[in-house]
């Protein structure tokens, strides 16, 4: 068989975009909660710890006895105290929002780590806990109520952001913070509260690893998901519905690659096809580099009188 | 309440600064300590017996922060020009990957020759590694933090692919490990019986000359310019778009530095797992050292540390050894918030 009659008949298969919905959920889901905060002026490098202590408290939540959804909300808790600390460094005190977010990335990580080996001190083989199933919704191709949520919260993300004041409220003071003041607004407030938000979505990236794409809670499980969000949300120039777009697109080149390196049966090294969403990334980035339309005051921090 | 710049910080305040971010930090994990159970106090101390309790100990710490203070200039002189390297990492498996290559037995030299020979190619592959980013930030205005950080992933895999296939070695037991660097490629030992190694004398070199290119030169002092404004730094005739890449090799070079360092003084060989983060920590080491060359050495102590205390302390009581991961992680937080302290006066009204 020549190599454009394998993609077809991989593109073909209803298994196949089955998979992409499912790698994509992580995706969606972490580059909205990005976008939430980068709209609001702040950029969160705390992604990945977030991601990782999310997927650490849904699991580890489930795993002490909790329901499914329950794990999700002690997720999203999580999520949310740690963007609270990001906000409260960057937003108020105004600090370095690269150093700050490489801060939250260790401590998320390192806490998780802690937690997890504090509770199960010998575990060789990580326990596991029932996760959610595959729920058919008619027309749709079977997904894990996560996936739904995910899909779902796009549109309220993008409603929310261009149909309501709150919305409004958030994209001024991410591009012009000075001109929110002005209007009554409070910046600082507004701030944070995007950032709260949107690292509430992360944990609930990680939490879909945990609770639905896997069954337990494995070291480095996150694996530099949360940087490609980041690269996606340029790549979407910071948009919901282009965010949703760019990540059905990243995750059908994922599938993709998991499925040629099972066709090429060993010829090329497996590495090779795992390095390919790290590069996609970087390549997509150089793409729109040139015709990326930051918000205006991005990592810009805000002092009230301040010019 | 408000925040009110100072006009000068005090020598004593910036001093004081790292001090009191460590001593609030080591109070905020005390939390997590009793938590587990264990006592608080005995905990410290047995890891403060750990790190620097004995000869032992004490050259374990000295060993363990030798790519820490590499790692930690590399995070340094970026930062300053405002190149976000968060790539030390990658950089650093890149120079233990050029050290395996050319100290493998390739070039048959003595010792003398060999050694700074594997050496400045792991510098050289570290520093290109960053060239990379560093280009695609000045050419095509593309974000380096975030190339930086997915290069760290591409790095790992190519080094798993090759420990796996070309540089596998055949008398590694199928291990994914490469063969070991010849005898003369072997950095001598500082102390005998110990493995401590002259990667230590090298990176304390380095940071006496950077710190000395840092103050005295015209290069230095572009470096200064360009990161504290670049445009008035353009202003005034300087060629930012090459300080911009010049800090790239030096800094990446720094962190290859730091991974052929590991290998020819500890490892002898490469493995995927030569390095626990030394690429991450550098970021905190650099951090608590407010970006001084100087400065790094004593945070790259501090740090080495509590890695090494934390082992040792979590042998003897259920404290998870990620405690020090933790520790050092809240340290860099307490660190910005100190650092603010210093930098600004709190005013009423």
């Amino acid at each position: 068989m020549d190599f454009l009659s394998i993609i077809l008949d991989i593109l073909l298969s209803a298994a196949f975009w089955t998979a992409v919905l499912r790698i994509a959920t992580p995706y969606v889901l972490g580059t909205l909660g990005e976008l939430v905060c980068e709209r609001a002026g702040v950029l969160n490098l705390g992604i990945e710890g977030i991601m990782t202590l999310g997927a650490m408290a849904g699991w580890m939540a489930v795993y002490q006895g909790a329901d499914l959804w329950t794990g999700v909300l002690a997720a999203a808790a999580c999520g949310a105290l740690l963007g609270l600390l990001h906000a409260a460094l960057t937003v108020p005190l105004g600090l370095s929002q690269h150093v700050t977010g490489i801060g939250v990335t260790l401590l998320g990580t390192s806490l998780s780590y802690f937690v997890y080996r504090l509770v199960l001190p010998q575990a060789s083989t990580p326990p596991t806990v029932e996760p959610f199933q595959p729920l058919a919704l008619p027309g749709a191709l079977a997904q894990t109520p996560l996936t739904y949520l995910a899909f779902l919260l796009v549109a309220v993300v993008a409603y929310v952001l261009y149909r309501t004041p709150v919305g409004l409220a958030v994209r001024m003071v991410g591009e012009n913070p000075a001109a929110a003041e002005a209007q009554g607004l409070n910046v600082t407030a507004i701030r944070i509260g995007a950032v709260v938000a949107g690292s509430a979505l992360m944990a609930l990236a990680g939490a879909f690893l945990t609770l639905s794409a896997f069954n337990a809670f494995f070291f480095n499980m996150v694996n530099g998901r949360g940087w490609i969000c980041i690269a996606l949300v340029v790549f979407a120039s910071w948009r919901p519905g282009k965010a949703l777009l760019g990540a059905l697109l990243f995750a059908v080149f994922d599938a993709l690659q998991l499925r040629l390196q099972q066709a090429s049966g060993g010829v090329l090294p497996y590495q090779l096809f795992l390095m390919m969403p790290y590069l996609l990334s970087i390549l997509a980035l150089v793409l729109v580099a040139r015709r990326a339309s930051y918000p205006r005051a991005l990592m810009i921090p805000y002092r009230k009188g301040e010019r | 309440m408000r925040l009110e710049p100072r006009t000068d910080t005090p020598l004593a305040l910036r001093l004081l600064a790292p001090v009191g971010a460590v001593v609030a930090a080591l109070a905020l994990c005390a939390l997590l300590v009793a938590w587990t159970g264990a006592p608080v106090l005995r905990a410290y101390g047995l890891l403060f017996e750990g790190a620097i309790g004995s000869r032992f100990a004490l050259t374990e710490t000295l060993t363990r922060a030798t790519p820490l203070i590499l790692t930690g200039l590399a995070a340094a002189v970026a930062f300053r020009a405002k190149l976000w390297n968060i790539g030390a990492e990658g950089q650093l498996y890149m120079g233990a990957l050029a050290a395996v290559v050319v100290g493998g037995g390739m070039l048959d030299l003595p010792a003398w020759a060999l050694i700074p020979a594997v050496m400045i190619a792991g510098m050289a592959a570290g520093g290109v590694t960053l060239l990379g980013p560093a280009v695609l930030k000045v050419r095509f205005g593309v974000d380096e933090v975030v190339t930086t950080l997915l290069l760290n992933f591409v790095v790992l895999l190519l080094v798993s692919l090759l420990l796996e296939g070309a540089l596998k070695d055949p008398m590694g037991m199928g291990w994914p490990q490469s063969a070991p660097v010849v005898e003369a490629a072997e950095l001598p030992k500082l102390v005998a019986r110990t493995r401590l190694h002259a990667g230590l004398a090298i990176a304390l070199g380095l940071s006496v000359l950077l710190w000395l290119i840092d103050t005295r030169t015209i290069w230095g002092y572009e470096n200064r310019a360009v990161g504290a404004n670049p445009r008035a730094a353009a202003f005034a005739g300087m060629p930012v778009t090459r300080v911009m890449l010049r800090t790239a090799l030096l800094s990446g070079g720094l962190a290859g530095l730091a991974g052929a360092a590991e290998v020819c003084g500890l490892k002898g060989y490469l493995t995927l797992d030569l390095s626990p983060g030394f690429g991450y920590s550098g970021i905190v080491v650099a951090m608590l050292a407010q970006l001084h060359p100087i400065g790094v050495v004593g945070a790259a102590l501090f740090i080495a540390g509590i890695f090494v205390g934390a082992d040792a302390m979590s042998r003897a009581m259920p404290v998870p050894n990620y405690i020090a991961d933790v520790l050092v992680a809240t340290s860099l937080l307490c660190m910005l918030v100190a650092g603010l302290l210093a930098r600004y006066r709190l005013r009423r009204g």
